[in-house]
């Protein structure tokens, strides 16, 4: 016999039909099935695995399962030197490497009472703001390539390799770059490469209205999108969800504005919030919108750090560096800053020593995979896959 | 025992099939990136705008990718104009590096005005996370790495790097040469 449902699509997990799909699940007879989501699923961006409780269509549960890529960041903070954990930060979320220094940079800075120079913070907003964009177009790209669209995946690649390169000829490394150190920085800007940025600046800035003409706006993705997995603001707030997903349930909570470091006051930008445009506030449409707006913004803040850095006079890079880590002033702190996926925060404990005592660091996708269990419950199967990438997990900072 | 099987009826109405206009945009827009791109593919034929490049893909092994001379690749030790190495075995680099994985043992120089030199340098590069903080930190320039050797990959675990091999002096190492390697493997 077989039983007909009504599926009342679309679909969001509003309170109702949670308990709506709660009240059919005690009323189904059988069992359910348990399907293990990963951990070598393509779209799960990583090592993740998704414990689903499903009757074949529905979730009725879903368990986020971590830990595969644990490398101990905080156990080897303990036993390496101060400036020698800049390039472990590197690994955290490998796709925004340059946000991870400057976190523990202004950290370390704050709790030595290092200042910096203009000319410093201002090469490091504008390397941090390129990562941002670099980060966006993996995120963007790989959920398109979820979600089943593969040309945008390569479009947004392309944009990439030209901030790789970028980032090569200014430090050394493409994606685990090391740049941004405890006082100042490893490399000075090389000549001719603020041209070059600016020239970035310029083939950007047609590539987004293109990305939303293809992908963004199209109607294929947009019916795909809208309305599938809300996150409501206050389900964000109680989970500690931050970043594009919370600005994208329309909360305009951004630290750079809100709490700003490293001289982003100064800069003219805008917080760009979700809006529901095409269905809901908060649902998947919402939290990619808001990414590919967070380009362009970043755009303007690169262009307003290139004019700056053009008219200063040159200074000395490390000048503020401490000769030696050996005795530093005891004390702890906890710091954070407004990385692409999130807010970052690093709370340290020194002794006084040349290592630390604790480090514990605060990953922004291990907060936003939180809220996956709470989430997930009411959604199809299918759109679990839309989920995942929509909160955009990086899982080398969810294990850390 | 039920059957739970759940029939979803889907009749595709105007509004559902008004996505083939997308599609047409989508690939409107993709083809117009085809065609620029075969223009300047085609042009570069020609030898005209050969500045502007047609693609970011590179033809790897026959076209490498240009690297920026900050590139951080293999390391390697340098040597003075006399043929000895400039290391003084001041340990520094071994100090710093944030992975371990850089081995010195000391010894007395040969020459009566140099007070040291490594009589054994590895570096374990398996270990190595190419952060570059060992040729920041040397004080003599002793330690470098180089631009253009990026390509690593072999087939053992035991890629570590001996002084011979860090100065120069034995060019051909297993893994350099795996394709070699690879072909023997496959004979023997
Ligand atoms: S690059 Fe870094 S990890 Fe590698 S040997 Fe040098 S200091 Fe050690
Ligand atoms: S390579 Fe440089 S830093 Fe390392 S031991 Fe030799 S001289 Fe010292």
């Amino acid at each position: 016999m077989s039983e007909k449902r009504e599926l009342n699509l679309p679909l969001g997990p509003t309170p109702e039909k949670m308990q709506a799909a709660y009240a059919a699940a005690d009323q189904m007879p059988g069992e359910f099935m348990h399907v293990q989501m990963g951990p070598q699923h393509p779209a799960t961006h990583g090592v993740l695995r998704v414990e689903i409780e499903t009757d074949g269509e529905m979730i009725l549960k879903g368990t986020p399962h971590i830990g595969y890529l644990h490398r101990c960041f905080e156990k080897v903070a303990e036993n390496i030197t101060w400036p020698q954990i800049v390039p472990f930060t590197d690994r955290l979320d490998y796709c925004s490497s340059m946000n991870n220094n400057l976190g523990w940079s202004l950290a370390c800075e704050k709790l030595f009472g290092i200042e910096v120079s203009e000319r410093v913070q201002t090469i490091r907003v504008l390397a941090a703001e390129l990562n941002r964009i670099a980060n966006h177009c993996v995120a963007l790209g790989s959920y398109s390539l979820d979600i089943g669209a593969w040309t945008p995946f390569l479009l947004l690649f392309q944009e990439r390799e030209h901030i790789l390169d970028l980032f090569e000829e200014l430090c050394g490394g493409r994606l685990l770059l090391n740049y941004i150190w405890i006082g100042g920085l490893s490399h000075d800007i090389p000549d001719g490469w603020l041209k070059k940025v600016r020239d970035f600046t310029e083939y950007m800035k047609p590539k987004v209205p293109e990305l939303n003409q293809l992908l963004s706006y199209n109607k294929i993705f947009t019916e795909r999108l809208a309305n599938v997995a809300v996150i409501p603001a206050d389900v964000c707030l109680q989970y500690g969800v931050t970043g594009p997903n919370l600005r994208g349930a329309g909360v305009k909570w951004d630290l750079r504005k809100s709490e700003p470091y490293s001289g982003y006051e100064t800069y003219d930008f805008d917080i760009p919030v979700g809006t529901g445009e095409m269905g809901q506030v908060g649902d998947a449409f919402d939290r990619y919108m808001v990414r590919v707006h967070e380009i362009e913004q970043s755009l303007r803040i690169i262009e307003q750090a290139a004019g700056r850095l053009e008219k200063m006079p040159g200074d000395d890079v490390q000048a503020a560096i401490p000769r030696t880590f050996a005795k530093v002033p005891a004390g702890e702190i906890y710091f954070r800053t407004e990385q692409p996926k999130g807010e970052l925060g690093f709370y340290i404990v020194s002794n006084g020593k040349s290592k630390p005592q604790r480090v514990k660091c605060r990953a922004p996708s291990f907060s936003n995979l939180c809220v996956l269990s709470k989430v997930a419950p009411g959604l199809l199967i299918a759109d679990m896959v839309a989920l995942i990438g929509s909160i955009d997990i990086v899982l080398g900072d969810v294990d850390r | 025992m039920q059957k739970k099987v759940t029939n979803i009826t889907f009749n595709p109405g105007f509004k559902e099939n008004i996505y083939y206009p997308e599609v047409f945009r989508g690939l409107w827009i993709t083809n117009r990136h085809f065609f620029v791109n075969m223009w300047r593919h085609t042009l570069n034929l020609f030898g005209i705008r050969t500045k502007v490049r047609p693609a970011v893909t590179y033809q790897y092994p026959e076209d490498p990718r240009p690297a920026h001379y900050r590139l951080r690749g293999r390391h390697r030790l340098t040597e003075k104009q006399n043929g000895a190495m400039r290391c003084t075995a001041c340990m520094l680099c071994e100090t710093i590096c944030p992975c371990d994985c850089i081995h010195i043992v000391p010894g007395e120089s040969p020459d009566p005005h140099i007070e040291k030199f490594p009589e054994e340098f590895t570096i374990d590069l398996l270990r190595c996370c190419y952060c570059g903080f060992c040729v920041e930190a040397c004080p003599v320039d002793a330690i470098r790495m180089d631009v253009t050797r990026t390509e690593m990959a072999g087939y053992t675990r035991d890629i570590i790097l001996t002084k011979e091999l860090l100065l120069g002096k034995v060019k051909a190492h297993p893994w350099e040469n795996w394709i070699a390697e690879g072909v023997e493997e496959k004979a023997g």
